[in-house]
């Protein structure tokens, strides 16, 4: 996260001393405007991200889709009800409201900037491919990342990103059409030496390749915070096998959930896009996947169930 | 000088006390409202038992002594008096109740009714509540004890009159076992 904060002041006062130079004088327009410019997209999203998720991904309130179920379907979603108000108790939370997407993948997801303002969605896939245990497996994961307050961290993140991704572009569109202050730059750096230009340099490719250094560490806290949340998720239900089983159900269902789309990936238990990055492990993995393999999540679950069995 | 270095000291001691106080009145209430949350799904589950019994009650008139004696502990369960007592008289509905349905699983009609099933599932799903509820308080109250106990809070909690919360444990050594459920009757 500072690293973040960090890269982000550089990128910002390298557009301050390169473009505005002279003319700037002291004053850091380029990251003061790009401060405002992220804090306003951040504040949005925080507090009407959870809507706008919801809406995209269609999600129904679960009272209105339990009112035009079948008796079969309303015993399912009941269940969903009970696992909901179960996890809430073990969180010590109050109940977050749920939602049913009509999807037939099996995902869920969880939004909201406080517990107290939280959501939670799973997908109708979710409900009809998993038992009990599972499901409630999968509610701990999600209710975990309520507790963690997961949203609120992704959500600065995300404008974190946004922020330098705008950055660099201004940048960048300002080297195309800054000629004449570039002269002016010359002139200036004469007297600034070979530690200006070591600086310019620096700063240049840190622009080209900012977008992609952003998301790479975006993903770095997703993941984290991704087995962080299977790890509580199993504190919760002191049953890490549940969620173990219902990731390897969710693994092999590989069609991708339409319903979510990409902004909303990484609040969900699993890669909603179904990504081949996700499943491999290895560099390129490292860098830019929203979540860890899942081979690697189901087999910290599973040690933590033995940790468990020999203790007792 | 000397006196003013004493008094930033009695200061920072006092703010200290003053902070630690607070911190462990907060989580003195937290392990008070998880003692109370047991309780709101303790009185749930009272009150669903009596329908669940009706509803199985025709289908299942071999089992008379099962479903007496769910009632029966429910009634118990009812009278109880203090923490210990409802623990234990809770824990024996507990074991009632799973027996009846482990029991019930024998009876192809029930398994296949929709509002049998439903209420199941109703009492499985207050089962977990109780026990969730129970974990939580458990949870919260270790922390609030180790918050006690760790040094230098120790120094201060014993003299503000805190006390370590007790843990909900199961205390008869019938409810330790695991309940022996007989399937061979039909």
């Amino acid at each position: 996260m500072l690293a973040f904060v960090a890269f982000l002041v550089f990128l910002g006062f390298g557009f301050d001393t390169f473009y505005m130079g002279m003319s700037g004088g002291y004053v850091p327009v380029g990251s003061v405007v790009a401060l405002g410019v992220g804090s306003v997209s951040a504040l949005t999203s925080y507090f009407h991200g959870d809507r706008a998720v919801l809406l995209a991904a269609g999600a129904q309130p679960l009272a209105d889709v339990a009112a035009s179920a079948t008796d079969a379907d309303k015993l399912k979603l009941r269940q969903l009800d009970n696992i909901v108000d179960e996890m809430a108790i073990a969180a010590g939370l109050p109940r977050p409201r749920v939602y049913v997407v009509p999807d037939p993948d099996p995902n869920a997801f969880a939004t909201g900037r406080d517990p107290a303002h939280a959501s939670l969605a799973v997908t109708r896939g979710l409900i009809d491919a998993l038992d009990r245990e599972e499901l409630q497996g999968v509610v701990a994961h999600e209710m975990s990342h309520i507790r963690n307050l997961d949203v609120r961290v992704m959500t600065v993140v995300a404008a974190l990103v946004g922020g330098v991704a705008l950055l660099s572009d201004w940048a960048r569109r300002g080297m195309m059409w800054g000629g004449g202050s570039r002269r002016r730059d010359d002139d200036r750096r004469d007297g600034g030496g070979v530690a200006g230009i070591v600086l310019f340099v620096l700063w240049l490719i840190a622009v080209m390749l900012a977008p992609l250094i952003a998301q790479a560490l975006a993903m770095l806290v997703s993941r984290k915070r991704e087995f962080l949340a299977d790890a509580s998720g199993a504190e919760l239900t002191r049953n890490p096998i549940g969620l173990a089983d219902a990731l390897e159900k969710i693994e092999s269902a590989v069609a991708p959930t339409r319903a979510i789309n990409r902004g909303s990936a990484h609040l969900c238990i699993a890669d909603p896009l179904g990504r081949p990055v996700n499943a491999r492990e290895g560099f390129w993995s490292d860098l830019f996947a929203s979540h860890p393999p899942m081979s690697a999540r189901i087999a910290a679950l599973k040690e933590m169930a033995f940790e468990d069995g020999r203790r007792r | 000088m000397f006196a003013i270095g004493v008094l930033i000291v009695l200061a920072a001691l006092v703010l200290w006390a003053i902070a630690s106080y607070n911190h462990l009145v907060g989580m003195r209430n937290q392990v008070l409202n998880g003692w109370r949350q047991i309780d709101v799904q303790l009185k749930r589950r009272h009150d669903l038992i009596p329908n669940l019994v009706n509803a199985v009650r025709g289908s299942m008139d071999f089992e008379r002594d099962t479903l007496t004696s769910v009632m029966e502990a429910r009634a118990k369960a009812l009278t109880a008096s203090g923490p210990a007592d409802a623990a234990q008289k809770e824990g024996q509905l507990s074991q009632a109740l799973g027996r009846l349905l482990a029991v019930a699983e024998n009876y192809p009609t029930l398994k296949s009714n929709d509002s049998v099933k439903m209420l199941q599932e109703e009492l499985s799903g207050t089962e977990n509540k109780v026990g969730f509820a129970r974990q939580f308080y458990n949870d919260i109250a270790t922390r609030f004890n180790t918050a006690q106990q760790v040094f230098p809070a120790t120094l201060v909690a014993s003299s503000l009159g805190f006390k370590p919360a007790e843990l909900f444990e199961i205390t008869e050594q019938a409810d330790r076992d695991v309940p022996v459920v007989d399937l061979s009757r039909k």
